[in-house]
């Protein structure tokens, strides 16, 4: 599925199942035999498959975006990867290590120390002060209180809100407030981020403003990061790679561009039937096999469209494009349009 | 035939029989403890009343107010002082402060009692299907009805008037325990444990001030049936206001029966005004102050 060598990994799931229900092993079974129908599952046994045979890893330093309608099991996976859910069958790795091996000790140090969460309804504790939601994870850890609130309010500078510490969380906004959650999640500065659907609740211009921060803080902190989210948009934005998951399953996982210009499944085709995939075309998907005139500027396989627009547009004949001296084809005004055309046609 | 139109004058299943057999056993085999199990609380009872009794009333009246208004401002301190003033002017002094070392003592065993047994509740699904009748069981029993077994197990007089109070008072803490603390948002709770929070930290930091406000109704119930119980509880000769009241029912004797019954509302008020305010803390943010 991916290239990376394991231990670069952050995040492993192996062939990860939960089912929820008393006869969850009788489900497993009959689900591992190929039985798939959800409804039929749910009026002979009582239970209901969250996650069935998901598999993917998650590099280091990655954003890796799980995408979903509600109640395909996304939620579900982010929560067995620090263990608020356990698994029914199928392993999650943490940095290499099988979560469930884990003692209670352990566990809790795994979720105060590698691993912060940010949840959907900001979940912040009505009855404490800003900086004392924020300080938590880390007193938690039993450090002194005053590297605390140092890395506190630290974390509060990071999202842009310091100086707020001492107030509580219903004197902000819900942007502001996830921000919090944010910082929350920073705070211990931990391996790994886990988001679930953190911006989901934001009106529009909130989210993007948010999505624009989360992804300069990623920059620079350079955090591995599992993000839920039910909104195609913003997973292309977050995520570089992306899982796309329905009534349990993974359909596909890959980059936004696969996603979007090579779907393999039905459902990932009608799901991505909205994205423009102008955006994503490169030059290798939109040349044609030709001669090449000897005075054709050349260009690269991944040369992306607009680039190609603009050559064009300054009365250059036609394009070779060549990975390094191999020549895969030339790129005319009609394969331009062709290539829009293709792209109308889908929608 | 008239087994058939009358089955019941015939067969009977005998319950009445049955509880008194069990009492009785059980009277037998454990008397002794449980009148060894009442001695802490009979100390506790003495200990309480002898600090009320000890404390002149001018002396009690100004002391409540001021702490009263230490706690939450002048509103309570004022609260206090009326009705404090007003019971020492009914001449019930002395039967309130009875009362009241009565309410107190039931008060903190139905706390110290009720209290875990609601967050036991909360966490476990399994007991508290098994709790959930007998509290049913208890709250629907009429409050009279508790003195039987009570004073055989163990006799009549304050201290066993302090255990009555308790069964028949604790049942809304435990139940108001265990809801506030299932109100709490799952979120809430999930975000604690997702930080690396213990169980322990869990409750004690995050679920139970959540469920403040749930518990504090449930306790504010518990001190006013503790009050309530004072009448029936005189019935085993209890001393107090109760006692009062009822020696006023019993005489026709309106006016001594008034006093008493004022005597209860007022200390009624005293007590829980004082147990909100305890329990409210702090006031929190700018609506608080």
């Amino acid at each position: 599925m991916d290239d990376h060598s394991p231990d670069a990994h952050a995040i492993e799931c192996r062939n990860l199942w939960k089912i929820f229900g008393q006869r969850h092993l009788e489900v497993l079974a009959a689900a591992r035999a190929g039985r798939v129908d959800k409804d039929a599952i749910l009026e002979e046994f009582g239970c209901v498959i969250g996650v069935a045979d998901a598999t993917f890893s998650v590099a280091k330093g990655e954003i890796f975006c799980i995408m979903g309608l509600s109640g395909s099991g996304k939620s579900t996976i982010l929560r067995h990867v620090n263990r608020l859910i356990e698994p029914t069958a199928g392993s999650v790795l943490v940095n290499g290590q099988d979560v469930m091996s884990l003692s209670k000790g352990e566990l809790r140090a795994l979720r105060a120390h590698k691993i912060g969460m940010v949840f959907q309804h900001m979940a912040l504790w009505p009855h404490k002060t800003i900086a004392d939601n924020v300080a938590f994870g880390l007193e938690v850890q039993r450090t002194d209180r005053k590297a605390c609130r140092d890395s506190a309010e630290e974390a509060l500078e990071k999202v842009g809100l310091d100086g707020w510490g001492d107030r509580y969380p219903d004197e902000l906004s819900g942007g502001m407030q996830q921000r919090v959650g944010l910082a929350r999640a920073l705070a211990a500065d931990p391996d790994i981020l886990l988001m679930d659907e953190p911006f989901s609740a934001l009106d529009p211009l909130i989210r993007r403003e948010l999505q624009d921060e989360f992804l300069a803080l990623s920059e620079k902190a350079h955090k591995t990061t599992l993000f839920v989210t039910h909104d195609l948009d913003e997973a292309m934005r977050v995520g570089q790679r992306i899982a796309i998951m329905k009534d349990g399953r993974i359909d596909q996982v890959g980059t936004p561009e696969t996603i979007v210009l090579y779907p393999e499944t039905e459902y990932v085709a009608r799901f991505v039937s909205s994205i423009s995939t102008l955006k994503y075309l490169s030059a290798s998907e939109i040349a044609v096999a030709g001669e090449v005139a000897s005075d054709a500027p050349t260009i690269g396989p991944d040369t992306p469209l607009p680039v190609l627009i603009e050559q064009l547009a300054n009365g250059v004949d036609h394009l070779a494009v060549r990975d390094g001296a191999d020549l895969i084809g030339r790129i005319d005004r009609p394969e331009i349009l062709a290539a829009v055309g293709r792209d109308l046609a889908r929608r | 035939m008239d087994l058939l139109l009358n089955p019941f004058d015939h067969f009977t299943i005998p319950f009445g029989f049955w509880a008194e057999r069990t009492l009785d056993w059980f009277v037998g085999h454990s008397r002794g403890t449980l009148l060894s199990a009442k001695v802490p609380v009979q100390r506790f009872l003495e200990f309480v009343r002898d600090c009320l009794e000890a404390v002149p009333p001018l002396a009690g009246i100004a002391g409540m107010s001021i702490i009263g208004w230490l706690l939450a401002g002048w509103r309570l301190a004022l609260t206090e002082f009326v009705c404090l003033t007003l019971i020492g002017l009914s001449g019930a002094w002395h039967d309130a402060m009875t009362t009241l070392s009565i309410v107190i003592v039931a008060v903190s065993i139905c706390v110290v009692v009720g209290l875990p047994i609601g967050v036991l509740a909360a966490r476990s699904d399994r007991f508290f299907r098994v709790l959930r009748p007998m509290l049913d069981l208890m709250q629907t029993v009429p409050s009279f009805v508790y003195l039987v077994p009570v004073v055989m197990l163990f006799g009549i007089g304050d201290t066993p008037g302090v255990i009555v109070t308790c069964f028949f008072a604790i049942t809304p803490l435990i139940r108001l325990t265990n809801l506030g603390i299932r109100e709490v948002r799952e979120d809430l709770v999930e975000a604690a444990r997702a930080f690396g929070a213990s169980e322990t930290r869990l409750l004690f930091g995050t679920q139970l001030p959540l469920a403040r406000p749930t518990i504090l109704a449930g306790l504010n119930q518990t001190v006013l049936l503790s009050l309530s119980m004072a009448v029936v509880a005189s019935m085993i000769s209890v001393a107090g206001l109760g006692r009062t009241v009822l020696e006023g029912i019993g005489r026709l004797d309106f006016g001594a029966a008034t006093v008493g019954g004022l005597g209860i509302v007022l200390t009624a008020i005293t007590v829980d005004r004082y147990v909100q305010a305890l329990g409210a803390g702090r006031p929190r943010s700018r609506t608080g102050a």
